[in-house]
């Protein structure tokens, strides 16, 4: 177990750098001078040297590489080009908002898609086998933000129930941060269920279809028994990656909707990033969230050792 | 010896037993009329190729049958009559009164549950036992069955055992709550054949200790002829010759059986010619109105053969078969 | 997989399409994707009026018969627009996965038909590719070389070659051991044409199943990009500009919102009909990554 550990964070590192590789050169893909293009309309020279010499542009590439992975590992991000603060303090500011919407929306998908996928499963073929599959083929074949468009047009328009967008800090009025984070939330979380519902269902027809199920029933275990220890227990493993994997996906902000509902979280500040050419927030959200994504990935593959006994032996 | 001797009434007796499978390409009759009856202390061998309904017909039986599939006839399991009783009342029969033994010790256990726990599952669903109880229960079971220090591995994975080691798990299983009955399908094929040996003696073993009725689910008849009893050799889901076992291994009288018969390598003749019989056995979406066996059969009757089923006919007292041309024992291949 | 080296592609697919005849669900995609198809090549005679006709007298008109999808903000008419899009939405999904499935393709065949070190780099570099949010890293490249068309093919065709690069390897893997290969190994064929003669064919069938889903996760991309501005750039229509468009006007003009967003929907839903029916047929156990990983960042 604990070589196993050590083997998947050397991976881990290993990618990681990579990442970091990456998002150093995003900058360098910036045609022409990036500060130049960022400053646009306000250059002035004084400025410009500053944000030069801040982001290292002046020395050869290298060493701005080396330069840059030296400041990220003690946390420094840089400053934006736009406010001057410094990259890591406005990225984390950002991070409860988007932890939220996607905690609620992976919580809000799981309620929806275990049953839904454990019941299409056990009774194959029936009405609610259909219906999750069509539930599941629409979910991944719906763009999520036109989901939240038609979701806005009901439930804001027409019904008046919900606020069409904004958002209230959980921290500071509960009930008013819920129904703001409910139309955002039930969008993606819509999406991800499909997801998840359709991985649920085939993980479980896989071990329905395992000679211990049969060996489970040979017992005269009652159903519930049977579903719950021996088919559930080994159908979730496979679904815990997923579910994961999806968690960290989300925290990567959900970009477009963060967009479409006024989110103030990490996908909403990559869009504004974007528009105010701020490549330093831009690199600094980008490497947040893939080391986030790696983080999640690693938990993901530990837990995953830990269900299955059979992994710590290999 | 176990207080439980061989009794007159059947522990396990099934009458008529069809079973029909639904397919895509139609109904496909994988049982057709199938009488056989197990007593205590009693083995019965159900021998056939793969898909000649000898595993249907047990799990058919005992309620495991796919969902898919339609079952007719009669069942008796200890003078209670299970046929019509609700699944729910037959599941309370299984692993109480029946214990299973299935082919691939390494499929058949759960992968992420320790043997401990599936050893003593059934006994919890059952007989209600405390967890401190089904524990110590486990251990002896385990060590009933021959596994080395029981104690300490009650707690180990599946995984962590040899595929002998496992199936011997899985007869531990089988046997938690005392059950009347062990079927055991094809219990040491996926074995090697030191370890087959091993569990055939463990079986029989344990049914001399426990008093227990076994059906024996094979398609070798050489492990029938060490431990059976009775013996049913079955094709197309049919029953083609039924009898105490010595009487059809010296007096094979359906074709069928002793083409099987000479099939069998004999360790005795040193590896003389292996006979296989030509053909494959028909398609159980489209039996053939006479006997199933006619297009395979050596002897080849006449156009009666084709066209009329033979009936089950005694040869004696308890031997029975079913063709119109018993094989003659002066004439045979013995 | 066929045993067969040769023509193997060809059996699979021979086979995938004959399947594909006999299941109304890919029959009705395989219908939506060929009107589509006329839709993209001919959208622009087909439309009832130009897609830059402004006319700010019929501003935010509901359907009508002169205008079935009713106008914009601008009085333009939707129909037209929606029409129109599709070109553009067609051309990114296409040029983008057949970017990666190029590149994809060539990286995870040499990854594993030479393994050792190759193996190494190239899949960790897919390693680090994977470890981004799909349209995070989509954005972020569109960010850096500036808005449009072509750059958003680019930074789609991007993010989706670590999935062809992992499911070609992962192929190659189990095609180089069989006996076809090796034989082909001990008469001296070339490496290149051992790849392209014995080892393609017969990863063919997952390939062709990862290409149909991932088209319909490139237009959705594609759509997701245009939606925040960063694809097609304006007056030219695109699906998702439209809807980022119309979205203050909403509650007032549904329309807006129902028909671009409801044109998206049908033609990722009808790639994901005939993808899944092609895996049903092809590789049924296909392990489903991309559905896994549909960021929706």
């Amino acid at each position: 177990m604990a070589r196993f550990v050590i083997r998947r964070l050397l991976q881990s590192g290993v990618v990681l750098l990579g990442v970091t590789l990456v998002v150093f050169l995003l900058l360098q893909l910036v045609p022409g001078d990036p500060v130049r293009v960022a400053l646009g309309t306000r250059f002035d020279p004084q400025t410009y040297e500053a944000l030069r010499a801040r982001a290292g542009l002046d020395q050869p590439l290298v060493a701005q590489y080396f330069n840059y992975l030296g400041r990220a590992l003690t946390g420094d991000l840089g400053v934006s080009f736009r406010s001057g603060r410094p990259v890591t303090s406005i990225v984390l500011e950002r991070l409860p908002a988007t932890l939220s919407l996607a905690v609620t929306a992976v919580v809000f998908a799981m309620l929806i898609a275990f049953p839904l996928g454990v019941l299409s499963a056990i009774r194959s073929g029936s009405f609610i086998d259909h219906a999750a599959r069509v539930f599941s083929q629409f979910g991944v074949s719906v763009p999520d933000f036109w989901m939240g468009i038609m979701g806005i047009l009901l439930f804001a328009g027409v019904l008046g129930w919900l606020p069409p967008s904004g958002y209230v800090a959980l921290t500071e009025d509960p009930a008013r941060w819920a129904s703001h984070v409910a139309l955002p939330a039930a969008t993606v979380g819509l999406v991800t269920a499909s997801i998840l519902t359709r991985f649920i269902r085939s993980s479980m027809l896989e071990v329905l279809s395992e000679d211990y199920v049969r060996t489970a029933e040979a017992k005269g275990l009652r159903t519930r028994v049977v579903v719950l220890r021996h088919v559930l227990r080994n159908a979730l493993i496979p679904v815990v990656t997923v579910v994961a994997v999806q968690l960290a996906s989300l925290l990567g902000g959900v970009i477009v909707i963060e967009v479409l509902f006024a989110w103030p979280g990490i996908g909403r500040l990559t869009y504004d990033a974007v528009q105010a050419r701020d490549y330093p927030v831009l690199q600094g959200a980008v490497l947040l969230v893939a080391a986030l994504f790696l983080l999640v990935n690693l938990l993901v593959d530990i837990l995953y050792a830990r269900l299955d006994p059979r992994i710590t032996v290999r | 010896m176990s207080e439980r001797q061989r009794g007159d009434r059947p522990v396990l007796a099934v009458e008529d037993l069809t079973v029909t499978i639904g397919t895509r390409r139609g109904p496909a009759r994988a049982v057709a009329g199938v009488d056989w009856s197990v007593r205590a202390g009693e083995t019965l061998a159900l021998v056939g190729e793969s898909g000649s309904g000898k595993s249907m017909s047990v799990l058919a039986a005992t309620g495991l049958a796919p969902r898919s599939a339609r079952v007719t006839g009669r069942v008796h399991l200890l003078g209670t009559e299970l046929t019509g009783l609700p699944a729910e009342r037959r599941r309370r029969m299984r692993g109480r009164h029946v214990g299973f033994v299935f082919q691939d010790p390494m499929t058949s256990l759960n992968p992420v549950l320790t043997v401990g726990r599936q050893v003593i599952e059934a006994a919890e669903e059952h007989l209600g036992l405390t967890r401190r109880a089904a524990r110590a229960r486990a251990v002896e079971l385990l060590d009933l069955v021959g596994i080395p220090s029981a104690a300490e591995r009650v707690d180990a994975y599946p995984h962590q055992f040899s595929g002998g080691m496992r199936q011997r798990v899985v007869i531990a299983m089988a046997l938690a709550c005392e059950p009347d009955l062990l079927i055991a399908d094809e219990p040491t094929t996926a074995l090697d054949v030191t370890t087959q040996a091993q569990i055939v003696e463990l079986v029989a073993d344990l049914q001399r200790r426990l008093g227990t009725a076994v059906v024996w689910i094979t398609h070798d008849l050489g492990v029938v002829a060490g431990i059976a009893d009775t013996v049913a050799v079955m094709y197309a889901g049919r029953i083609l010759e039924q009898g105490p076992v010595d009487a059809v291994f010296a007096d094979p009288s359906h074709p069928y059986t002793a083409a099987l018969l000479a099939a069998r390598p004999d360790p005795a003749a040193g590896g003389g010619d292996l006979v296989t019989i030509q053909g494959a056995p028909p398609s159980p979406l489209d039996l053939p109105a006479g006997c199933a066996f006619w297009p395979r059969c050596p002897v080849r009757g006449d156009a009666r053969c084709e066209h009329e089923l033979p009936p089950l006919a005694p040869v004696s007292a308890d031997h029975h078969v079913r063709t119109f041309y018993p094989h003659q024992p002066d004439g045979g291949s013995r | 997989m066929s045993a067969g080296g040769e023509g193997g592609g060809d059996g699979q697919l021979r086979r995938a399409l004959s399947a594909l005849r006999h299941d109304p669900l890919a029959l009705t995609g395989s219908a939506v994707l060929a009107l589509l198809v006329v839709v993209g090549v001919a959208g622009s005679w087909l439309a009832p009026s130009g897609v830059n006709d402004v006319d700010v007298d019929r501003m935010l008109e509901s359907p009508s018969w002169s205008h079935p999808f009713g106008t914009d903000e601008l009085g333009r008419d939707v129909l037209s627009r929606v029409m129109v899009a599709a070109r553009v939405s067609l051309q990114v999904g296409l040029v983008s996965v057949g970017i990666a499935l190029v590149v994809g393709v060539t990286l995870g065949l040499f990854a594993g038909y030479y393994r050792g070190w190759l193996d190494n780099v190239l899949m960790r570099c897919m390693d680090v590719l994977f470890a981004f949010p799909v349209l995070l890293l989509a954005v972020a490249i569109v960010a850096v070389l500036g808005p449009g068309l072509l750059t958003a093919m680019i930074a789609i065709g991007v993010v989706y070659t670590p999935i062809f690069a992992r499911v070609t390897r992962a192929g190659v893997l189990s095609v180089r051991e069989q006996v076809f290969v090796r034989a082909a190994v001990s008469i001296g064929a070339s490496d290149l044409r051992i790849m392209r003669r014995h080892v393609l064919p017969n990863i063919a069938a997952p390939l062709i199943v990862q290409t149909s889903l991932s088209l319909a996760f490139a237009i959705l991309s594609e759509a997701a990009l245009s939606f925040l501005g960063l694809g097609v750039q304006p007056p030219a229509p695109a699906w998702g500009r439209m809807l980022y468009d119309g979205r203050g006007f909403v509650t007032d003009a549904w329309w807006l919102g129902v028909f671009p967003g409801a044109a998206i929907f049908l033609t990722v839903l009808a790639f994901n009909l005939v993808g899944d029916a092609l895996r049903d047929v092809l590789d049924p156990r296909q392990l489903t990554v991309s559905e896994a990983r549909r960021s929706t960042a």
